[in-house]
């Protein structure tokens, strides 16, 4: 009996292996006939909506799909504009506040006119919100709940259709922006810009609902549809940085027809709106929205001609991003992304080749560091068992910054006395944060010389882009100061040796973080960087809620942030010290943390905001970096890298670190990687194998144990 | 019977509203309305005016408890206590912070859930009984005295570290099923797989070492010897005569949990990506949707005290002597 039963299991193990298939493919309905991309997200999207979404892990989905009048030059970097939805660059006009046309940098410019031109043939995807009956009228608009309750999901719509986009769909979709029943972030930003908006959105307040409001009944001011295919939007005084704006989804056209279908009776109780569903021009339209679980996105039948771009910068041919150039895009069919919250069964998933690519929102390979890459001699390398599965490495440059802030209110560090700026500089001397880099970041990070980042424009490479107070230039590289300068300066603004002059009390400074953001092994090595001087460091450590209430009562003296750029232009990093962004002076959540108030750098600012690209404003971002370092507002900082890992058969996989419109630009060799999939997930069957024989083994003796008791007689 | 059940159903009442008010508090001590709104507008470019905005279109711009600007009955119901207690009560869980409708999320999310729960419940009880009967089976033996060292060393071990240990043995090295996922066809099989092998070993040491303690006790008694005098297989003894009359203490702990089935894992679901209600949980409290967090106690409070009814009831089941009065 053992031997036969041993037999069976055996017999069994070798039809497993026998079979050459691969068990552990998660896309168990997938056919193969097109071509497809795969890879996750980490975190399910709370909205879909262009009107409501603003996080990035949902403008994965929503960039694929949403075409705003423009968007970014997928190579190209400094980042560049591009047309997208429009078919030219928007016409900007100055005008006086009799709405005459006045030059550019004029004094006298009250409003600005952005008047945009949209592609003719720019078509949606197809949907059954634009299905009509034969008099012409929508197809699926319902009286009551009941006589749509057979409608669950989109697909169960079975007529679909289309329309050419109008150059009334962007004005409606700016409307709904302003509708407080939408609660779009950008509402308050807006109205401070858009004429009209903030009247427009009081008087929608005021409207009594009964299921959908046409906003085409009712008009807003600052916004006006001159033909089919153009319109104009007014915004108050000169604000250049509206044309970056306008790259965003908030800006992407939302036909009215759409609007209303979503506002049906009882389909807001059964998820069936345009948060969820979102219906848009893009190559990419969502077939598939189980954001729980899976998000699939296919190629919109009705995405107009779009060819991959012949120029990138320099370094992209050699890379092999321009092997394309000139062909039609997309090229892939579908997309299927999965979710995954754990980074364990990510990074397995993608080293087993069942994810094209480490990460899209964030960098995984940071938690997988020391698998993925080591040290060499050359400074990083991949590792060698990286280097077997033929992996290639995309590097991106986030435009943003992380930083340690001194509160400038704050009694001992703030203010703007020289001993103050000096005690500043010293710490920021004594806070090495090329260490923390390395021991922290694994190296994967720049040392902030000022708020801008590499990539926009202000940022300055060389000795002329450091910070003279903290470093020297030093052999063609920054040098941190040595740190009996920072002793030298610590005694000069009144405590020598870390400790007050006059009491000989030890100085004792407060770092503000969020309980998640730190680490015990951290506070230690930031402990000893001001231990360096004599100064004692305590941590106040909450969770973000707290953090944020500190913030906005100016309640810390040194904090840690961290910025991303929603455009590259410098005005976006240099507002974060802007007086009236004090949370203390605007009352509202303003961005100057530090709420550093500087006249002269105010000034400069308002200058500078409203000037175009050129040689005299990038002038005065220097002078106010100047000003910036001198005042020692931020102790220091990093502007992080990311470091992806792509699979062998994706192609065109460069990062883009503002715009997420990429998944048209991936190419993907399907016969590669079922190849590859097939190498390196042949089951082990050996395992499984000896657990059974193992368990039998264990069963027979039990089992004779149990006849001979049950056979046992008393004598 | 019915009597009893009704008066239990009343009870329920007090209890129920006693968990509203618990959850609301402790919500409210850590979050702020403000703090909601953020959340869900971002953190950038956030004006008092959106946060306003907010507040008003979600309910959340009266007082918490009391509001001192009206009078008489108003004073009570215009707070948001009132306002967001009431519907519960009426099953009406509304909608989240984000505007999705938590009944059809929850009818959505329940059956991922009862895939991985009923399977890991009803294998992990089988298995667990099977194990201990076969322990007590060799009673004083070196395998009675292995095993409980071994139940022990099982439940030692962190239920984190059987999943990740799992995931990396069975998925990652072996390569034998898909390391996450879900699939809500037939296929489901293959990614219920693990989670539910890892939550059955895991509940073994823990299970096994009870039962082993209540069986033991059962197999001293006098009508065990007797029907082992009468000649009954060992087997025989076992699961007629040693299991039925260790039923009651094993119900009492099993019965209460069947309900509760349907709330999911908040940790397995987590890391095998079953879009379940224990992830949604875990997510909405991440997310500070009270709405969600909020409603999910609220069914969890229902299905335990459901559980606590059916318990009293499979103990008339289990001992014919027990009447419920």
């Amino acid at each position: 009996m053992r031997l036969s039963l041993i037999s069976v299991v055996i017999a069994i193990a070798l039809q497993l292996v026998a079979c050459g298939d691969v068990y552990n493919n998660p896309y168990t309905s997938v056919s193969d006939d097109k071509i497809i991309y795969y890879s996750h997200f980490q975190e399910p999207p709370k909205h879909l909506d262009p009107a409501i979404s603003y996080a990035s892990d949902e403008s994965l989905f929503i960039s694929q799909i949403y075409e705003p009048p423009l968007g970014y030059h997928f190579l190209k970097r400094p980042y560049v504009l591009k047309t997208m939805a429009a078919s030219e660059v928007p016409e900007i006009t100055p005008l006086n506040a009799d709405m005459e046309k006045v030059e550019e940098g004029s004094d006298q410019i009250a409003f600005t006119r952005f008047t945009i031109r949209i592609e003719p043939e720019l078509r949606y995807q197809p949907h059954p919100a634009f299905a009509k009956k034969s008099d012409g009228s929508p197809l699926y608009i319902f009286e009551n709940a009941a006589s749509s309750e057979n409608f669950k999901v989109i697909a169960d719509f079975p007529e679909t259709s289309s329309r050419l986009v109008h150059a009334n769909d962007f004005i409606y979709q700016i409307k709904r922006l302003a509708d407080p029943k939408n609660k779009s972030p950008m509402l308050g930003f807006m109205a401070q810009y858009i004429v009209g908006m903030r009247e427009f959105s009081q008087q929608l307040g005021k409207i009594e609902r009964n299921g959908w409001v046409n906003l085409d009944n009712h008009d807003m001011e600052g916004l006006e549809v001159i033909d089919d295919n153009t319109y104009s939007i007014l915004i108050n005084g000169s604000y250049p940085q509206f044309t970056y704006w306008l790259a965003l989804h908030f800006f992407a056209p939302v036909p009215p027809e759409v609007d209303q279908f979503f506002h049906n009776p009882g389909f807001k109780e059964k998820n069936l709106t345009l948060d969820w569903y979102p219906v848009g021009t893009g190559a990419f339209m969502m077939t598939k929205n189980d954001p729980n679980s899976q998000i699939v996105l296919e190629r919109n039948p009705n995405f107009r001609l779009e060819y991959y771009p012949k120029e990138g910068e320099e370094g992209d041919r050699e890379l092999g991003y321009l092997e394309d150039a000139g062909k039609q895009i997309p090229f892939v069919d579908k997309a299927i992304f999965s979710l995954e919250k754990e980074l364990l069964p990510m990074w397995t998933k993608f080293l087993q080749g069942y994810y094209d690519r480490s990460g899209e929102g964030h960098s995984n390979t940071h938690k997988f560091f020391d698998q993925a890459f080591v040290i060499g001699p050359n400074g990083l390398e991949m590792s060698e068992e990286m280097k077997s599965h033929d992996l290639t490495v995309t590097t991106e440059s986030k435009p943003g910054t992380h930083y340690y802030g001194f509160n400038m209110l704050d009694p001992v560090l703030g203010g703007y006395t020289e001993e103050r700026r000096k005690l500043r500089q010293a710490l920021s001397i004594a806070f090495n944060i090329e260490d923390e880099i390395d021991i922290f970041h694994k190296g994967t990070s720049l040392p902030a010389h000022s708020p801008i980042p590499p990539g926009i424009p202000g940022y300055l490479e060389g000795e002329e882009g450091i910070n003279p107070y903290v470093y020297d230039w030093v052999d063609g590289a920054p040098k941190r100061k040595p740190i009996e300068h920072a002793k030298k300066l610590l005694a000069e603004a009144g405590y020598p040796n870390g400790r007050e002059a006059k009491t000989g009390k030890p100085l004792t400074i407060y770092l503000d973080v969020q309980a998640r953001a730190t680490t015990p092994d951290k506070q230690d090595w930031q402990r000893q960087q001001f231990e360096k001087l004599g100064v004692q460091l305590e941590f106040r450590s909450t969770d973000w809620n707290r953090f944020r209430e500190k913030l906005l009562t100016g309640n810390t003296q040194i904090y840690t942030h961290g910025w991303l750029a929603d455009y590259p232009d410098p005005e976006n990093f240099l507002f974060l010290l802007y007086s009236p962004e004090s949370p203390l002076i605007c009352k509202c959540d303003g961005a100057n943390n530090s709420n550093y108030a500087n006249d002269e750098y105010d000034a400069l600012f308002e200058k500078m905001r409203v000037m175009e690209p050129s040689p005299e404003r990038e002038a005065i971002v220097a002078q106010m970096l100047d000003i910036l370092r001198r005042d020692a507002v931020w102790m220091t900082g990093y502007h992080p890298l990311d470091n992806y890992l792509n699979n062998p058969w994706l192609f065109n996989a460069k990062r883009h670190g503002i715009s997420k419109t990429f998944l048209k630009y991936v190419r993907v060799d399907s016969e590669l990687r079922r190849q590859k999939r097939a190498d390196w997930n042949q089951p082990v069957i050996w395992p499984v194998v000896t657990l059974g024989i193992f368990v039998i083994l264990l069963f027979i003796p039990a089992v004779r144990a149990y006849r001979r008791r049950q056979n046992m007689t008393i004598h | 019977m019915f009597a009893y059940i009704v008066r239990r159903l009343i009870y329920a009442i007090p209890i129920l509203i006693g968990v509203n008010l618990l959850t609301f508090v402790l919500f409210f001590v850590v979050n702020s309305p403000e703090d909601m709104a953020r959340s869900q507008l971002g953190e950038k470019y956030v004006t008092a005016e959106a946060i306003e905005n907010w507040k008003k279109e979600n309910g959340y711009d009266k007082p918490l408890f009391f509001n001192e600007s009206n009078k008489g009955l108003s004073s009570v119901t215009e707070t948001i206590f009132y306002t967001k207690s009431v519907r519960l009560f009426m099953l009406d869980f509304g909608q989240s912070e984000s505007g999705r409708d938590i009944t059809a999320d929850v009818a959505q999310r329940m059956w991922p859930s009862l895939a991985l729960a009923l399977p890991t419940f009803a294998i992990g009880i089988w298995t667990n009984i099977c194990v201990a009967l076969l322990v007590v089976m060799f009673r004083g033996t070196a395998l009675d005295r292995g095993a409980v060292v071994l139940f022990v060393g099982l439940m030692s071990i962190s239920y984190l570290f059987y999943i990740i240990g799992g995931q990396y043995l069975i998925a990652k090295m072996w390569r034998l099923v898909p390391i996450s996922g879900f699939d809500a066809s037939i296929h489901a099989w293959k990614f219920l797989i693990l989670p539910i092998v890892i939550g059955v070993i895991s509940g073994i040491g823990a299970g096994a070492r009870w039962y082993r303690t209540l069986f033991l006790e059962v197999s001293h008694q006098d009508y065990i010897r007797t029907a082992r005098s009468k000649g009954l297989s060992e087997i025989t003894i076992l699961f007629k005569h040693v299991l039925p009359n260790a039923l009651i203490p094993i119900l009492t702990g099993v019965v209460v949990v069947i309900p509760l089935l349907f709330m999911g894992s908040l940790v397995m679901e987590s890391f095998f990506g079953i879009p379940g209600l224990g992830s949604y949980m875990l997510d909405s409290i991440e997310r500070q949707d009270f709405a969600v967090v909020r409603s999910m106690v609220f069914i969890g409070s229902i299905l335990y005290i459901i559980g606590l009814i059916l318990t009293d009831i499979s103990y008339t089941w289990a001992d014919p002597r027990v009447r419920l009065n």
